[in-house]
């Protein structure tokens, strides 16, 4: 059996919150992707700008650099505030943002930009008519959405969805940067005290792997639940 | 250029952070991130043209090495593989002896073997894409012609599917350009790392940062102009005729 | 008649804190950056120690209140403090000015020298520019040692700059460093006692210039807690006279 020098545990421990930290982030991300996605589509024009500003600079600028710039300097910009709260008011509050909370929202944030783009092409891909049919029968727009141009859209959305998830995934390596104990900080950490890097980081790496393959397993499903009522030439 | 310092130097009197000393870190930051994303980008181009021809071998000994290289380079986060490389090499035995060590003390080469690695893994599947997409017709015209399967793909499939492959790849370079802001993980200062640096320093995480992402933004947004007019230029015949 | 209901009770929160805040010192929480053998480190079971961990708990005991560790990275651990996440650091600060424009210190309560170490076999003379020109040398990113290397050495030598002293240590031993400026504590512990490798110290041991070394290591606090900083300097007094800090001195520095 494999040695781990006692690190099993400890690495077991950051499997766990690699996935939570995955499957939190993906939950904003969708949330802040179907927002972005109705705001490109929107009619009003400032709504447009803005969606499109956040997908721009979001795309552009390396994963570690924003999640260095929200890590520190979100702390450093709720401090000033906290302190402007102090000296005017005399209120002492305590806003903690710790490693796995600014983990989730930047993750979630980069890959909102990313759902973001998915989104929009996925609804623009639903059948207009599907929609006014919808509306002939007096559907309101929320009902619409929720029984028609949603369960579509998911159809042209899944490949994309899970594209992005198996990259969200690997980017969550990235917190270790900022100090939290994923299992990549684990293994780094296990690597440096007993000088075996090959048998931490290969562990981990299968870890990766293990969870790659079940979502995608897990994603196939879902496409074959979408795409009831397609035929399978399409 | 005498004249030049001295403005510079007058411009940022007022300033303790991005002072010359600061600048030229940023500078040289720049020079080592375009090296290494280039060189990585360069050599991965390189292997996977044939890893792509193999990936689509019928001979199993030849596709399944491939398949795994590539399942297990694009599965894994790059900063694992990253670790692997610069703290696994100390471990081969004998490596410090021998003149390889030259090249791999510094972390340069091993974060430099690590991206191309990388790299070639996801190019090699861009290009299988773009190869398997290669219309029947044309295949079956070189075969009436009596090439060979060297020379079809050489003349027929290859000039095809660079084409076809061309926006794919070019997210692929934006994408790395990204990726390689963990080069500063291992002591590399790269842009990444002397923005680090500068934040450390000064306690300044707003300064470093964002200036850094503005060098990045600038720099995505130049690859992303040059592939727009690679594609202008060499996918013109894909346009449809009315445009 | 809810919103109004609100506001009173954010009042009154706000008051008792206010109140709290002004009345006598409370129980504190400290920022610690591990490992840094031997002012803090774990034993291998997990506790926290050190002479930082066992000094700052014999000052809370001498001023009468709990103190609660908190391990924090280097990078963040100013921030950290300013953020509330804990009320003071002591984690081998150095008081410096650049320092001094972000946090209040204590009064000194050690100061070690710096110093080079490098591989026991290594022909390095007494560090200067000609004998360190081509040579790569690690420092921990954002130290004084970091700042000193950069401005004097920054031109002639590579500097490796590394988040922990741990990952310094790794690749001196696998031969990526030819030097390394430490703390001489720290090194002498890492690298001089440790199994691991030969090293020795080059050239003499560094104290000046003052703009670099400052005065020592300090307690760390907001600046806005003068009181928290005044009771850490009159028990550091209390210790240092009845022979406390003499006993946890020996422990961790003694020959």
């Amino acid at each position: 059996m494999i040695d781990l020098h006692g690190y099993g545990p400890r690495l077991a421990e950051g499997a766990l919150i690699t996935i939570e930290l995955g499957i939190l982030s993906l939950i904003l991300a969708v949330i802040l992707g179907l927002l972005t996605a109705s705001a490109k589509m929107s009619r009003s024009w400032p709504l447009r700008r803005l969606a499109t500003l956040y997908t721009t600079i979001i795309r552009g600028v390396p994963d570690l650099v924003l999640m260095m710039l929200l890590f520190f300097g979100g702390q450093i910009g709720i401090n000033m505030f906290t302190d402007w709260l102090y000296t005017q008011f005399d209120v002492d509050i305590f806003i903690n943002v710790n490693e796995f909370v600014a983990g989730v929202i930047t993750i979630g944030l980069i890959f909102g930009a990313y759902m973001g783009e998915t989104f929009r092409g996925a609804f623009l891909a639903v059948d207009s008519g599907q929609i006014e049919a919808g509306r002939a029968y007096g559907m309101t727009h929320w009902l619409v959405f929720r029984r028609i141009r949603f369960p579509q859209m998911m159809r042209h959305a899944l490949p994309g969805l899970s594209n992005n998830w198996m990259v969200l995934l690997k980017t969550t390596a990235l917190v270790s940067v900022i100090g939290l104990s994923d299992m990549v900080r684990v293994a780094a950490e296990a690597s440096k005290a007993t000088r075996e890097p090959f048998t931490f980081m290969i562990i981990v790496a299968a870890i990766y792997l293990l969870i790659a393959s079940v979502s995608e397993w897990g994603f196939a499903r879902l496409q074959k639940r979408y795409d009831i009522g397609y035929g399978e030439a399409d | 250029m005498e004249a030049l310092m001295n403005w510079l130097e007058a411009q940022l009197a007022d300033n303790s952070i991005f002072t010359l000393q600061t600048l030229s870190y940023y500078g040289q930051g720049l020079t080592t991130t375009v090296q290494l994303v280039f060189l990585s980008l360069i050599i991965g181009l390189v292997m996977a043209v044939p890893l792509a021809i193999g990936r689509g071998s019928k001979k199993a000994w030849l596709r399944l090495p491939i398949f795994f290289y590539c399942y297990v380079f694009r599965g894994t986060p790059l900063l694992v593989q990253l670790y692997l490389i610069y703290y696994g090499v100390v471990f081969v035995e004998g490596i410090q002896e021998s003149w390889l060590w030259v090249i791999l003390e510094k972390p340069f080469v091993p974060a430099l073997i690590a991206f191309t690695l990388n790299t070639a893994a996801y190019t090699t599947e861009i290009f299988r894409g773009a190869i398997k997409a290669t219309p029947k017709g044309e295949i079956e015209a070189a075969r009436a012609y009596g090439m060979s399967r060297g020379l079809m793909m050489r003349r027929i499939v290859l000039p095809s599917a660079f084409r076809r492959a061309l926006p794919a790849y070019g997210n692929e370079v934006i994408f790395m350009l990204h990726a390689s802001a963990i080069a500063s993980v291992v002591t590399i200062m790269d842009l990444t790392g002397a923005a680090r640096f500068v934040y450390a320093r000064f306690y300044a995480p707003f300064d470093a940062f964002l200036f850094v992402a503005a060098i990045y933004l600038c720099l995505t947004f130049a690859i992303l102009y040059l592939f727009r007019y690679l594609e202008k230029r060499l996918l013109a015949h894909l346009k449809p005729a009315s445009g | 008649m809810k919103i109004q209901k609100i506001l009173s009770l954010g009042v009154l929160g706000a008051a008792m804190i206010a109140g709290s805040a002004n009345a006598e010192i409370r129980d504190i929480r400290i920022g610690v950056d591990v490992p840094y053998e031997p002012m803090e480190y774990r034993t291998p079971d997990g506790e926290l120690t050190g002479f930082d961990i066992e000094l700052g708990n014999a000052l809370c005991a001498e001023i009468g209140i709990q103190c609660e560790w908190v391990v924090q990275g280097w990078d963040g651990i100013i921030p950290g403090l300013q953020a509330r996440k804990y009320d003071a650091i002591m984690s081998s600060m150095t008081i410096n000015e650049q320092r001094r424009e972000q946090v209040l210190f204590s009064d000194p309560y050690i100061t070690p020298p710096s110093a080079w170490f490098a591989p026991a076999d290594a022909e390095i003379g007494t560090p200067s520019d000609e004998t360190l020109e081509g040579m790569t040398i690690g420092v921990q990113r954002g130290t004084l040692q970091d700042n000193y290397v950069t401005d004097m050495y920054g031109d002639v030598a590579d500097v490796n700059r590394y988040a922990t002293a741990d990952d310094m240590v790794l690749d001196m031993d696998s031969g990526r460093l030819d030097a390394v400026f430490l703390d001489f504590p720290i090194g002498k512990s890492t690298l001089l006692d440790s199994e691991a490798g030969d090293y020795k110290v080059v050239g003499e041991k560094i104290t000046e210039p003052k703009e670099y070394f400052g005065e020592g290591f300090g307690i760390a606090f907001r600046q806005r807690d003068e009181e928290l900083a005044q009771a850490f300097n009159e028990a550091l007094a209390t210790l240092k006279d009845n022979g406390t800090y003499e006993e946890i001195y020996a422990e961790y520095f003694g020959e």
